[in-house]
């Protein structure tokens, strides 16, 4: 009996020692394989039969797995700015075999997909197969018309194939009435930064999810900066065309009665008034997905990736 | 012969609850339904389908393990610590103790499955912040898998009565996972021609059809289950382990217990 408590300090020495030292050999482990040879490898089988077959009637369960594989792989490439989504379609193709009623994966998945890189994958004729696939399976959801006729409008810019989805959209039982209006508008002025602006707004109103919300809201401040940059370098045109120059401030377009104080963006930074009259956001890094604005040859910074800013701490 | 039925089934039941292993596999089975809240939070726009899938899930996988690991015992167990031969010895009939030892095993398993129900329903409760009416459909996803133990239990008892436990074990999870084919084979059948077309289509009937049990993604997408299949889901579990649990019977009544 005496032996045996005598023991028990050993033995828990021992299994604290052993279990530390078994974390600390893990995670060297893991290093040496690299973070991603993990996530790339396991859960994905190229077939999405086999996989159903293997789940032994479990596919629900299975479904959700795959769909938050495809969430975690988009979420970590997006996070470190990648280019390269090989991964996405097949995993989000086999959550959609496993339950072809998960609308989830077909509404956010097709954005994932058609996103142009590094914002998403670049596929947006795959977003629309997708897409195609979700409404054959469900062809009462006006969700999936309303997403199909986004990536056209948006990704594709088949203006054409963006009305028809709308329109098969608006005839569905149950479809948002704003489905029918967008039909109408889309065949009149397809084009317009308005009509992106109010789709944009659309999918924002409808949508619950904190990350599709926070990315509809930077798309519609793209545009909103996108439509101002224009409107301002429009003052510019006009100051020169009744000067003779350029502006050297933009206390110069306010002296002319073109501009009220200085213009700030949404992120309450002043606009770069540029000396060959052209206008610039001061941080496009905090404006993702503006077309205008950006200084000649700038390419979005790479954010650290958290064990890169880890070490760093 | 009902007092000896129910003496052979409470006492079996009472066995059954006092195995470790079955502990054990509740415990876990709860964790896991505790765990999905937290599982959701990685995933996007799934919170409530997640958890229906998972506890759904759990709540018939480990019914099954349960049902098959202690099943495979129900026989040997008695056979390898002699009290079966008390037990045969007072005026119990060998039928008596079969049909004892199935319904003692369905007693566990339903218990085991109102547990977890509840666990389930409570999860539900926490990550929905309420119940709605919608949430009464997922009980007849339970009911289905609770006759999926019924045919469970009863294969398992049919192979334990001529089988050793591990070959029992064996001959159960495979027919499981060959009855979640079924419908495969019923499309193979409808391909084939001449004696391919008798033998698959018989085999098809032959093996459990846990296909039709299951309903676990109808619920979670609060899709409607019509009371016909309720009703021939119910016909079909009844029907199937009356004949295993009586093909058991008389497998164990030909047995030479010497």
């Amino acid at each position: 009996m005496k032996t045996s408590r005598k023991l028990v300090p050993l033995a828990v020495l021992l299994l604290v020692a052993a279990f530390s030292g078994s974390v600390i050999a893990l995670r060297g482990a893991e290093a040496a394989r690299g973070s991603r040879a993990t996530i790339e490898d396991v859960l994905y089988l190229p077939s999405p039969q086999a996989v159903k077959r293997l789940s032994l009637g479990y596919s629900g369960l299975l479904a959700d797995i795959y769909w938050t594989r495809a969430v975690q792989y988009f979420g970590q490439k997006h996070l470190a700015d990648e280019m390269n989504y090989n991964l996405l379609y097949p995993l989000l193709d086999i959550t959609t075999d496993l339950d072809p009623h998960l609308l989830i994966s077909y509404e956010f998945g097709s954005i994932f997909l058609s996103q142009p890189p590094p914002a998403g994958a670049g596929q947006p004729d795959k977003a629309v197969a997708l897409l195609e696939k979700g409404i054959r399976a469900n062809p009462d959801e006006w969700k999936l018309y309303f997403s199909l006729g986004f990536v056209n409008y948006m990704d594709r810019k088949d203006y054409k194939a963006a009305f028809l989805a709308f329109q098969r959209g608006s005839q569905t039982s149950h479809a948002h009435p704003w489905l029918k209006v967008m039909a109408a508008t889309m065949a009149q002025r397809a084009n317009e930064t308005a009509m992106a602006f109010e789709i944009w707004k659309f999918l924002d109103d409808t949508t619950q999810d904190k990350l599709i919300k926070e990315n509809a809201e930077q798309h519609m401040t793209a545009i909103v900066v996108d439509r101002t940059i224009m409107e301002l370098e429009r003052r510019i045109t006009i100051y020169t065309q009744r000067t003779g120059h350029p502006p050297a401030s933009w206390f110069d377009l306010g002296r002319e009665s073109l501009l009220s104080g200085v213009p700030l963006d949404p992120t309450e930074k002043p606009y770069k008034l540029m000396p060959g009259g052209t206008v610039e956001v001061a941080d496009p890094n905090s404006l993702p997905f503006i077309t205008k604005g950006l200084p000649p040859g700038w390419r979005k910074s790479t954010k650290p990736r958290p064990s890169e800013s880890n070490e760093q701490n | 012969m009902i007092s000896r039925l129910s003496a052979i089934t409470f006492n079996t039941f009472r066995e059954a609850v006092r195995d470790r292993v079955l502990y054990n596999l509740i415990i876990f089975a709860l964790l896991l339904v505790a765990t999905a809240p937290l599982f959701s939070q990685i995933s996007l726009g799934i919170e409530k389908l997640i958890l229906v899938n998972a506890g759904l899930s759990a709540i018939s996988i480990f019914g099954i393990i349960i049902a098959i690991f202690i099943g495979i015992g129900l026989v040997s167990k008695e056979i390898e610590k002699k009290t079966l031969y008390t037990i045969l010895s007072r005026p119990v009939r060998r039928w008596e103790f079969i049909a004892g030892k199935y319904f003692g095993l369905l007693m566990t398993l339903v218990v085991n499955a109102f547990f977890m129900t509840a666990g389930f329903y409570l999860a539900l409760l926490i990550v929905s912040r309420g119940l709605a009416m919608d949430d009464a459909r997922l009980l007849i996803a339970i009911y289905f898998i609770i006759l999926e133990f019924f045919i469970v239990t009863a294969v398992t008892l049919l192979f334990s009565s001529f089988s050793t436990p591990i070959f029992a074990a064996i001959f159960a999870f495979a027919l499981f996972a060959i009855g979640t084919f079924s419908e495969d084979l019923h499309n193979f059948a409808s391909l084939a021609h001449g004696v391919t077309k008798w033998l698959a289509t018989g085999a098809a009937y032959l093996v459990p059809n846990f296909a039709t049990l299951n309903v676990i993604s109808q619920v979670a997408h609060s899709e409607s289950i019509s009371a016909k299949l309720v009703l021939f889901n119910t016909v079909y579990a009844l029907l199937y382990s009356l004949t295993a649990v009586v093909i058991a019977i008389v497998i164990f009544g030909r047995r030479n217990l010497k």
